[in-house]
């Protein structure tokens, strides 16, 4: 929804159930909501607090033509593009995570012109969905100015009529979608995340349709005793999704730690068999499961305990 | 005594951090330097880590893989969200930043985005992340780089963190509001920029290292300062704390 008016994205709000209503669903009913050709904005960033159960959902529902957008994009970039679902990615940065190299996958898509990546600077991106956020159309910064990245993406220089200096407008982003992972919700969408809050927030207060999917549903009371932690208001959010461990393989803060041996495999495979290895895992770990509940469950019970047991240990002060 | 390259960059790098600063640093040697400052001669440097971390104390063996992970938090007193901490070094709290390079060119100006034309890129780097914006907005950026031929290029392919651009006042016309990078590290010297041309300029040398040396791993006419003088060697308390620090690295659990 990019270059979107404001009255127009206000207009497209009223769809958003208002009243505190009851929105828990299965994962399978919130991802529907979800069409082709939406931008879809991935909560969290890079291996920290991906929605890993809601894009299970959706590689596993298929969609067609979808644009994805993150602050650092991690192998879920790579399902998308591989899977079919997505032709471009909006992201800062593409890989996995410094000591598995630069994304091969990637690599080989958009050198070969098969896939498109948009870059823009981790700020810039931010500001975007800041924008989107503040309902307004664009914000101005001093990042990205004097490099090659303003040539490539859609941005505006403008002399500050207040101060005569030069400043880079950059352009609301306004997601179809967000699709974010979160600690804890009620059933209406109030939702409270712990540790990094990366560009959560914004990005959903900038999308037209938020879902959530939370690592436990609690009763409204346990929100409002801690009213500081909420980071979105339930009139934001669309539907609720209960999944424990719903960012795993990846962290979530406090909770679990990201399964590096799982990236190991999966670089490894990679390595071995270039992008058939991406098909083979979307066969093997999403298409054929028949919820994430049975994903993690193949890992077996003591392995998921241990990324657990790290967590707490490393959180302890 | 023996190093390796990056224990020798580390803690050339470490030195150039003075006490009482805010250093916006990424995983890898940049982390390690400003850690390894903290412990050496300046305990009041403020770590900012680019997840939204102000603040964080390291635990030896346990460093993060990532900047956005639950290991890089640790003891941090504040925790706050990217976009916000990127606005911290855009109103001007951040003194230091410090970058890595892929290419990097006689201005300072890095690629970390595409090797070959950008609309059929021969190979399609990670992207910028956050190093533009450390460029653009950090008060002084230092490099940390390996010192290679590949690497150290006249003209970069594309300028994904801004330099000096074209040299002399280029990056002030360009509407960038900070210093941009004041110094470049490598295995090899201590290059800095000379100030009328911003052109990068060999300014010290590694131990045992000749001006020749620097010459033959450097893509482009290299200015010399007038006087060139040698680096300290690594101190073996600077090796014992990184070697301690970096000891999980190859376990990474």
């Amino acid at each position: 929804m990019d270059g979107t008016p404001a009255r127009q994205l206000r207009e497209a709000l009223a769809g958003k159930p208002s009243p505190p209503a009851d929105k828990l669903v299965p994962a399978e009913a919130a991802v529907r909501l979800v069409r082709d050709g939406d931008h879809i904005a991935v909560g969290g960033t890079l291996y920290s607090r991906t929605p890993m159960a809601l894009l299970f959902e959706l590689l596993r529902q298929g969609r067609s033509g979808l644009t994805i957008s993150r602050p650092l994009t991690c192998y879920e970039a790579e399902l998308f593009l591989v899977g079919g679902l997505a032709g471009g990615i909006v992201t800062s940065w593409v890989g996995i995570g410094l000591p598995w190299g630069i994304s091969r996958v990637v690599r080989e898509l958009v050198e070969g012109g098969r896939a498109t990546y948009e870059e823009w600077s981790h700020l810039a991106l931010g500001l975007r969905y800041k924008a989107g956020a503040m309902g307004v159309p664009f914000l101005p910064t001093f990042t990205m100015l004097g490099s090659d990245l303003v040539g490539l993406v859609d941005t505006r220089e403008l002399t500050c009529p207040f101060t005569g200096e030069k400043v880079l407008l950059v352009p609301a982003l306004n997601p179809d979608v967000a699709l974010l992972h979160v600690h804890r919700a009620d059933r209406s969408g109030n939702a409270q995340i712990d540790g990094y809050r990366h560009m959560d927030a914004d990005m959903a207060a900038a999308a037209r349709t938020v879902i959530v999917s939370t690592e436990e549903v609690v009763d409204a009371e346990r929100i409002a005793g801690r009213p500081d932690a909420t980071v979105l208001p339930h009139f934001q959010v669309d539907a609720v999704v209960e999944a424990p461990m719903g960012a795993f393989p990846h962290e979530c803060y406090g909770r679990y730690e990201a399964d590096f041996a799982h990236f190991d495999d999966y670089v490894a495979d990679v390595r071995r068999d270039g992008i058939d290895a991406v098909s083979a895992y979307l066969d093997r770990h999403v298409r054929r499961q028949p919820d994430f509940a049975a994903f993690l469950a193949s890992f077996g019970a003591s392995r998921l305990e241990g990324q657990q047991a790290r967590a707490a240990e490393l959180i302890a002060r | 005594m023996s190093w390796t390259p990056q224990e020798l960059m580390t803690v050339s790098a470490s030195r150039l951090l003075r006490d009482h600063r805010a250093v916006f640093a990424g995983v890898g040697v940049p982390l390690l330097a400003s850690v390894l400052a903290k412990q050496r001669h300046a305990p009041d440097l403020t770590i900012v880590l680019e997840g939204g971390i102000i603040g964080p104390r390291m635990l030896a063996g346990k460093l993060p893989i990532s900047t956005n992970e639950m290991r890089a938090a640790r003891h941090a007193p504040m925790l706050t969200s990217i976009t916000d901490v990127f606005l911290l070094a855009q109103r001007g709290f951040l003194h230091y930043g410090f970058l890595g390079a892929a290419q990097i060119d006689m201005h300072g100006n890095i690629n970390t985005s595409v090797i070959g034309p950008v609309e059929r890129p021969r190979v399609r780097l990670p992207g910028t992340g956050g190093a533009n914006d450390i460029a653009s907005l950090c008060n002084e950026v230092l490099v940390v780089t390996p010192h290679e031929l590949r690497r150290f290029v006249e003209r970069v392919d594309f300028v994904t963190s801004p330099g000096h651009l074209g040299g002399g006042d280029a990056r002030e016309k360009a509407g960038l509001v900070s210093r941009g990078p004041s110094t470049v590290v490598t295995d090899l010297a201590l290059l800095d920029f000379e100030p009328e041309s911003r052109r990068m300029r060999l300014c010290a040398l590694q131990p045992g290292v000749t001006v020749e040396d620097v010459r033959a791993s450097t893509g482009f006419e290299l200015l010399v300062h007038p006087e060139v003088c040698e680096l300290e060697p690594p101190a073996i308390p600077d090796l014992d704390i990184l070697r301690e620090l970096d000891a999980g690295a190859a376990a990474r659990d």
